[in-house]
């Protein structure tokens, strides 16, 4: 099995063309980030305003527990039967498919940015305001750097999320690597499914791994412990 | 609701499966996280590697460890237990962290009166760092729990049936109900393996409550 598999990734004919390995993996990428993108936007700056007020602390400790629990392959097929009839073409799954992404990517981010904010050590940010810093210094130059690999956990399970998800998503229509999967299970060609299935792993593994790069590189050394005063 | 109703039976059944296909991993996940959490927190040296080697098997998405694992393990692709195998791999990954975490929360001081009391390392492990890690071992558990519930559900689309086939069903068939039956049943089953493992910590935690009690 394992040689039919590598037969089928190195046909040089499964890379080109439209439903090609390479165009695949552009929409795959493309969906993703459009999808973290727009999550972020909204979580990052709601998640940082509460864990510095305090303000709607419950509301988020609910509301990501009970996302958790929701299916999102059901809730993928809600969207689009109740959300695609309301477009025509193309858009009809896509904008369905592309909301339940960033509805799954909310959660994760907006719980590490909260989170981190939350848990900066008191002293820091006495010592901030102790220095003359009003509330919105404190928060860019204390809070969020200390924040940050909090942050960055919640985006990379964000991410983590919406690639396995943008997989299934295959399954109602849209592009990306899943399409391998979804069309190989339907004429049980197995050689093309488990192919697709080791893509999306790699792709999987390759993205977290550069996420825990830039983590590294933005991180402060004052943090993680990797200073040294010599 | 009429569909409901005609086929409370299924839904029951599919519900049986499904606290079977995710519940039956926690357990074995957490009796694989159990010794390799110990390993992480006994030699420093290999917490970062157990850590990292849990971590990387966490990143696979569900439909293609679903579609790989009965091609490395030999088994039919409609096997139940790919998706046991399946779910497992991903609870011991999230567990492995919290159980070090967990013993690693355990107070220095206990260890130490534990061992001064003549505590050899096995009982010492079993009757003493245990038990005051399981509020935090509890909390990984619950974790893992309700993103089972959740995961298990897609294995609809490689043909296992669970409270997922209703989401395939009804996408098939064009026809809402299946699918917000389905959705709520997951979700109520998630608050039921919740409710349970939080039944379960109360009574392995009696001293938690001890203080409370005499006030």
């Amino acid at each position: 099995m394992i040689n039919r598999i590598l037969a089928w990734l190195t046909d040089g004919a499964h890379w080109q063309g439209d439903d090609g390995i390479l165009r695949r993996l552009a929409e795959h990428l493309g969906y993703s980030l459009t999808a973290l993108l727009i999550a972020a936007l909204i979580a990052i700056p709601l998640g940082l305003y509460i864990g510095h007020t305090g303000r709607g602390r419950f509301l988020v400790v609910n509301l990501v527990g009970a996302a958790r629990a929701i299916p999102s392959l059901g809730l993928l097929f809600l969207a689009v039967l109740w959300l695609g009839p309301k477009f025509s073409g193309d858009i009809a799954f896509l904008a369905p498919a592309g909301l339940v992404l960033v509805v799954l990517a909310i959660p994760p981010i907006l719980s590490g940015a909260y989170a981190g904010v939350e848990g900066v050590e008191p002293d820091a940010r006495d010592a901030a305001k102790g220095m003359g810093m009003r509330g919105p210094q404190v928060l860019r130059h204390v809070e969020i750097p200390c924040a940050l690999p909090l942050i960055m956990s919640g985006i990379r399970s964000a991410t983590l999320q919406v690639i396995a998800t943008a997989t299934i998503a295959a399954v109602v229509g849209l592009g990306g690597l899943g399409r391998f999967l979804i069309d190989g299970l339907a004429v049980r060609d197995t050689p093309q499914t488990a192919s697709g299935a080791v893509l999306v792993a790699v792709l999987a593994l390759i993205v977290d791994l550069l996420l825990a790069l830039v983590q590294r590189s933005i991180v402060s050394r004052g943090l993680t412990g990797r200073y040294r005063t010599v | 609701m009429t569909w409901f109703w005609g086929h409370l039976g299924d839904v029951l059944d599919l519900a049986v499966q499904h606290i079977y296909l995710a519940g039956v991993p926690l357990i074995l996940g957490l009796l694989i996280a159990l010794p390799l959490g110990w390993l992480a927190r006994r030699y420093r040296g290999l917490y970062p590697l157990l850590i990292m080697g849990t971590g990387l098997l966490y990143t696979i998405p569900s439909l293609a460890l679903f579609i790989l694992l009965p091609l490395l393990l030999g088994t039919h692709v409609l096997d139940p237990t790919n998706v046991v195998i399946a779910m497992t791999i991903y609870t011991v990954a999230l567990l492995v962290r919290t159980v070090a975490d967990g013993l690693g929360s355990v107070p220095d001081d206990v260890n130490q009166s534990a061992t001064a009391m003549g505590y050899k390392r096995g009982r010492r492990f079993i009757s003493i760092e245990l038990p005051l890690a399981v509020p935090v071992i509890s909390a990984g558990l619950r974790v893992a729990a309700v993103s089972n519930v959740s995961i298990v559900s897609v294995a609809a689309l490689i043909g296992v049936a669970q409270l997922g086939s209703l989401f395939t069903d009804g996408f098939n068939r064009n026809f809402l109900e299946p699918i917000i039956v389905g959705v709520i049943a997951c979700v109520l089953l998630a608050l039921l393996f919740d409710v349970a493992i939080l039944g379960v910590t109360r009574l392995a935690t009696p001293w938690q409550r001890a203080g409370k009690a005499a006030s």
